[in-house]
């Protein structure tokens, strides 16, 4: 057992002088930082305090601002008492998640199975109906806002990034034309100015008393930004199916719809899993740009917690803890990717 | 879509008169409520509680509005809003009042379209130093090594109040907040400068001991904060400046939110019409006979205000200074209500 050890040891870090040395350099760099972060976040670390003055005098982390501020970093200025019904919501979202990623549930009943969380997860947030107090969407924020974002940003981008490929790559110059101009004029800037065209300028062109809610604003320039992006994503899957795929859909005698929806889609998209990913794991956290124009997604329940006088100046605590749920999120999308990846490209391997 | 975006940017440039007139008062007495643009995030000014519930001196002043308006402290709705957002927010007609720690300019007096209540916090360059420094005050900070943040005018007003004072000191610009605050409390700098109201915050959150350091009491610069309201509707405009008014004369005269009750039966006329017991404020400003009244009672006077979100009340202990009744050698001063 231990020679097994040593051989692994000796093989893996001590194979030449060079390894040997950068394993002796971090070994000394992590003995340096360990403890000194374990004192922090551990063995010095406040983890209950009625007040922050408990806090103020440990030398290490105080978590007890985060059992005093969690609810607001979760989820903003939602109705205390009733912020069960945002939770529910973001329980909602992950099932559905979790239910999608099966491949065995790949059905034609998704799609309305998608249509009936969206609504529960609206009455849920909204209420008005059967008992539960209406709540304006001025006042979500936290996570469900960051996830809502996000997933209705990406789910309805979709299909419509799929067309946007489609057109890219279309005989009909006209549609050429239109999509390829869609796609590099919101490629062309940043999102941050989608959002405040979104947020300031619009409301300016609007007749007097007709205002469009700020939440769905955003949430259209998301739509609007993330479909461009994907469009070139899904484009590149595409330039990698080989000719001879169209040209035998083409000799089956199928349309155009019926090539592209059962022949070369399936495989497109398949190919186009990791930069789809790639995308989905940076919108989620571009949602935090919302910021700027004064939306409390996650990051902005942070931020605000830690402005309370009475436990300011708690950043690292505020900022680790929802550096944390951000990681718990991309990091489960970028292993189920990986996993559906080598589960899709079974049928390549025979 | 490109051009009109180009089309969007110079009707943004061009309008810069307020794009919506028409009656404010009357739509917030319509809808019921009083939307009020905050600070997403600032210490004393606007913060949410745990719950989620809005506090501060800013938040203050729109739910004593709200006081005025509807007799109830809670009609308010509050939008948070980014420092870019937050003009075009009120031109737009997004809210109806922007209390939002925003200094009173010409510009945006003029240009901007948009008219300042009086002002709810004076604030303003200032130095933090040791205690154990025995420093009294800034003419006291000749040679002094002085910490400051980049970017800001902070440097800029620094050199020139030692150039004016003909003394002499050592700056230490640091760009980032945290590494400043970390020099300053490790003793690299004698003293620290920024806006009064940011030293008071980053002495009740990162000093060790926060009274072991004492803000001088000068200010070389000035900030005076006020609430601001679309130019275009009178009457919405005084009925916010008369509010402030109400909360700065309660305090003068001694009301406050524990002892207006009491008051309600003195035989002084002047009181008697400034709590409605005798009417005609009210029906000038169109709002209920009591509504002085409901400010004091429900929200407080100026002095409870301050107190309570920036001042002895609060973690940040900032003193009255500039922000003390005239009365007591501050700014404050309501003109008669009468």
């Amino acid at each position: 057992m231990t020679g097994t050890a040593l051989r692994w040891l000796r093989a893996n870090l001590f194979s030449s002088w060079l390894n040997t040395l950068l394993t002796l350099l971090i070994v000394w760099g992590l003995a340096g930082v360990i403890p000194a972060l374990l004192h922090w976040a551990v063995t010095d670390a406040v983890f209950s305090a009625g007040d922050s003055r408990l806090c103020r005098g440990a030398s290490g982390a105080c978590w007890a601002f985060i059992g005093e501020k969690y609810r607001l970093i979760l989820f903003g200025t939602y109705p205390y008492d009733q912020q069960w019904r945002p939770l529910l919501a973001v329980l909602v979202i992950i099932a559905l998640f979790v239910a999608s990623c099966d491949r065995r549930l790949w059905r034609r009943w998704l799609l309305p199975l998608w249509l009936g969380a969206a609504a529960l997860v609206g009455g849920l947030m909204w209420g008005g109906a059967l008992g539960l107090e209406f709540v304006e969407n001025r006042l979500w924020g936290g996570l469900p806002l960051t996830l809502i974002l996000s997933v209705i940003g990406l789910v309805v981008a979709f299909p419509l990034a799929v067309l946007l490929a489609l057109g890219r790559r279309s005989e009909l110059p006209m549609v050429r034309a239109l999509s390829v101009a869609y796609i590099e004029l919101i490629r062309g800037v940043p999102l941050v100015s989608l959002l405040f065209m979104a947020a300031v300028m619009l409301p300016m062109f609007l007749p007097a008393g007709v205002t469009i809610d700020k939440l769905l604003r955003a949430q259209i320039a998301f739509i609007l930004f993330a479909a461009a992006y994907l469009a070139e994503v899904v484009r590149g899957g595409l330039q990698a199916i080989p000719r001879g795929q169209y040209e035998a859909a083409d000799a089956l005698g199928l349309g155009y719809w019926q090539k592209m929806g059962r022949v070369i889609l399936p495989q497109a998209l398949a190919l186009a899993i990791p930069p789809i990913v790639n995308t989905v794991i940076s919108f989620f956290k571009d949602t935090s740009l919302v910021i700027i124009i004064g939306l409390l997604d996650l990051l902005g329940t942070a931020k605000s917690a830690i402005a309370d006088p009475n436990w300011h100046g708690f950043y690292r605590e505020s900022y680790l803890f929802i550096a944390l749920i951000y990681w718990v999120f991309c990091f489960s999308l970028s292993r189920y990717s990986q996993w559906l990846e080598r589960d899709l490209k079974r049928g390549h391997q025979r | 879509m490109n051009r009109i975006m180009c089309a969007a940017v110079l009707g943004v440039a061009l309008a810069a008169s307020p794009v919506r007139a028409g009656s404010t008062f009357d739509a917030v007495k319509a809808r019921g409520f009083v939307q009020c643009g905050v600070n997403v995030g600032l210490a004393g000014f606007s913060s949410p509680d745990k719950t989620g519930a809005w506090t501060g001196l800013d938040v203050d002043i729109c739910r004593a509005v709200a006081a005025a308006m509807f007799g109830d402290a809670t009609k308010v709705k509050f939008m948070p809003l980014s420092a870019q957002q937050r003009f075009p927010a009120l031109q737009s007609g997004e809210v109806d009042i922007l209390s939002r720690n925003t200094t009173w300019t010409l510009t945006r007096d003029t240009a901007n379209g948009f008219h300042f209540a009086p002002v709810t916090f004076f604030d303003g360059q200032a130095f933090m130093v040791a205690k154990k420094a025995g420093i009294k005050s800034a003419s006291e900070l000749n040679g002094a090594t002085v910490c400051a943040q980049t970017g800001t005018t902070t440097e800029m007003n620094l050199a020139d109040y030692f150039r004016t004072h003909a003394m002499s000191f050592q700056p230490v610009i640091i760009e980032a907040l945290a590494e400043m605050n970390a020099a300053f409390f490790s003793g690299r700098c004698d003293a620290v400068s920024s806006d009064a109201s940011q030293l008071a915050s980053i002495r009740a959150a990162d000093a060790p001991n926060p009274d072991d350091y004492v803000i001088l009491p000068e200010r070389i610069s000035k900030e005076p904060f006020a609430p601001a309201v679309r130019h275009g509707d009178d009457q919405w405009f005084e009925l916010v400046k008369w509010t402030v008014f109400a909360t700065i004369d309660a305090e003068e005269r001694g009301i406050g939110s524990k002892t207006v009750d009491g008051f309600l039966k003195s035989a002084d006329p002047s009181i008697q019409r400034f709590l409605g017991v005798s009417p005609g404020f009210g029906a000038a400003l169109g709002v209920d006979e009591k509504w002085a009244y409901n400010v004091i009672r429900q929200v407080g006077n100026y002095g409870e205000i301050f107190e309570r979100n920036v001042g002895a009340g609060s973690r940040l202990k900032l003193d009255r200074g500039l922000n003390a009744q005239w009365t007591a050698g501050g700014l404050q001063y309501a003109p008669p209500l009468r």
